[in-house]
């Protein structure tokens, strides 16, 4: 059976062979999510849309509220994606993140 | 003048024009169309002969369906349903199969006819795939449109961290050619998931390793080696020593297929020695489940464990093959599983008789993870030819070798113990009067490999041997 990210997406017509055990699904899964958010660090990545700021803001107080640690960052600019600097420096710092997209 | 006997049913002639035998058949095709229904099926130039009606196979999909493996091939037909055929241009068979009688007077009796494009390598599994005749059961993963095919096997978590060949359908069919097996014969069960693991699956992983058909069996004998409980792949795995599958390949199949035994032999270069032992570690991956930081818990773990594969230099050397003194019979193609670490070299550019070059290489053992440690670990040691010829010239024999190393490496037990040279590490007091050998009998492997020049030989260590941890295994490769 051929699997499709989703079935609203046209076919690409380039099929690969499973190589695994094919024990775990074909889509790729979702990291697991944390038990607890006390100690773990939280990257808030303002993507520079207007009032992103708030929203996270926000965000910021209820992840500090749960005993997360929160760090946050900011994209130059939200036409560009991040630079690689930026987002090496998000996987180094956090254990998750959470980017927020506002218009 | 051609002259109809009893022309009965419909008949098909597949041709191509690159081919001499179809381009002399070509006036007679003519002569037959005048006396019986004749469809000329083209493979490749629908032009092809002139003065008939031609119908374009250039996609051979009428070719592919009645099994065209020569052209031309003639076939009669009533009600659309065969009987009988003649390959390539047999007069007498021509006139017997169609009723019209001489057939290309001037013709030569018989010419043998060519391949049909269905045959062509590139072309068939094409057309395997395209007709859906394949057996393939693995499961179809379809790349979204903007993904990358090099980078699939990144984010799937499929890569030793190399790119890999992208596991085609066609690829994957072609590799299937390197076997008799079928496709779906189990020829493993691979820890730690413990999978049944098939041909098919064997050779996916080895087209991502880039390997190529002849190397199949190889890479499933090594993996069946590996998948033994002598061998404990499970353990090798799971060691936190820097320890992976070792591969070492004896017989003819090594110079068939092209492997390395000589110069840099444990290096780079070689496709056969690289991609078959890269072919392994993909497949221990993949179908077994075996990925560090999971169950793989090597603390350092050696660059070999992308891929160690190499070849014995058996022609170049004074002994039997290993695999011989292993058990093999002399002449088999075999793989010896070895759960090894990196090499390490020996270096003596002076020992000229065989007394002083054993006792230069006893010294240099002697170390091997520990001057401290014995009977706990097996060792390879790859003897170098400029090494191996000083042992020659003067008669000693890979026995005899090995017996003196062996008389040589037996350690008084007052400098293995605990304290001993002011280091904690050792062994039990109890140990401080006896006299202890560092190998086990038939713990050291003795192989001939390595480039002409140097005077070097290199050992390579293993873990925890015996039935508790991993023991060499040597296994027949079977085509």
């Amino acid at each position: 059976m051929t699997t499709r990210t989703t079935e609203r997406e046209p076919s690409s017509g380039r099929v690969l062979l499973d190589p695994t055990s094919e024990r775990s699904p074909a889509l790729r899964q979702r990291l697991p999510r944390p038990q607890s958010l006390n100690g773990l660090t939280v990257g808030l990545l303002d993507i520079t849309k207007a009032r992103g700021d708030v929203f996270l803001d926000r965000i910021e107080q209820r992840f500090s509220a749960h005993g997360a640690t929160v760090r946050r960052f900011r994209k130059p600019t939200f036409t560009k994606p991040a630079p690689t600097p930026l987002r090496q420096e998000i996987a180094t710092a956090c254990g998750f993140v959470l980017e927020a997209l506002a218009d | 003048m051609s002259n109809a006997v009893a022309p009965h049913g419909q008949f098909l002639a597949f041709v191509k024009r690159e081919c001499p035998t179809c381009v002399l058949v070509a006036p007679v095709l003519l002569q037959l169309a005048e006396h019986v229904e004749l469809s000329v099926v083209s493979q490749d130039d629908p032009t092809f002969p002139r003065g008939v009606a031609v119908r374009d196979d250039g996609d051979l999909d009428l070719s592919w369906r009645y099994g065209i493996e020569t052209v031309p091939t003639v076939i009669r037909l009533e009600n659309g349903v065969e009987q009988g055929r003649v390959i390539g241009w047999q007069r007498e068979e021509w006139q017997l199969l169609t009723g019209v009688s001489d057939l290309g007077p001037d013709l030569p009796e018989w010419r043998p006819g060519c391949g049909s494009r269905t045959v062509d390598p590139h072309i068939a599994s094409e057309l395997r795939v395209r007709f859906g005749r394949t057996a393939l059961r693995a499961r179809r993963v379809e790349l979204a449109p903007l993904e990358d095919e090099m980078e699939i096997a990144f984010a799937r978590g499929w890569s030793d961290g190399l790119p890999v060949v992208p596991p085609t359908e066609r690829r994957v069919l072609d590799m299937l050619q390197g076997t008799t097996r079928q496709p779906g014969e189990v020829v493993a069960v691979v820890p730690p998931d413990l999978v049944e693991c098939t041909v098919e699956k064997v050779a996916i992983n080895a087209v991502m390793a880039g390997c190529k058909p002849e190397y199949l069996p190889v890479v499933i004998a090594a993996l069946q080696a590996a998948c033994t409980d002598q061998f404990n792949i499970h353990g090798v795995l799971a060691t936190t020593m820097p320890v992976g599958p070792v591969i070492i390949v004896n017989g003819p199949i090594r110079r068939a297929i092209g492997m390395n035994a000589g110069m840099n032999v444990f290096g780079q270069g070689n496709r056969a020695n690289t991609t078959i032992g890269r072919a392994l570690q993909l497949a221990i991956r993949n179908v077994g489940g075996g990925r560090p930081g999971e169950v793989d818990r090597a603390t350092f773990g050696n660059p070999g464990k992308l891929s160690f594969c190499f070849a014995e230099d058996e022609e170049g050397s004074p002994w039997s093959p290993l695999s011989v003194a292993l058990g093999a019979a002399p002449g088999a193609n075999t793989v010896t599983l070895f759960p090894g670490e990196a090499p390490r070299s020996i270096i003596d550019q002076l020992s000229r008789d065989p007394e002083s070059l054993a006792r230069s290489l006893a010294v240099n053992l002697r170390t091997l993870h520990h001057p401290k440690a014995v009977l706990g670990f097996d060792c390879v040691l790859a003897i170098g030819p400029e090494h191996a010829r000083v042992f020659a010239a003067a008669g000693w024999d890979r026995e005899r070798l090995a017996a003196r190393l062996h008389e040589l490496l037996q350690i008084p037990g007052s400098e293995l113990v605990r304290g001993a040279g002011g280091i904690a590490e050792g062994m039990p007091e109890h140990f401080r009067d006896a006299t202890i050998p560092k190998f086990h009998p038939g713990g050291l492997l003795i192989v001939h490999c390595g480039g002409r020049a140097g005077l070097f030989s290199a050992m390579i260590g293993g873990w925890a041997n015996g039935p508790l941890g991993s023991q060499p295994v040597t296994r027949e490769i079977t085509l």
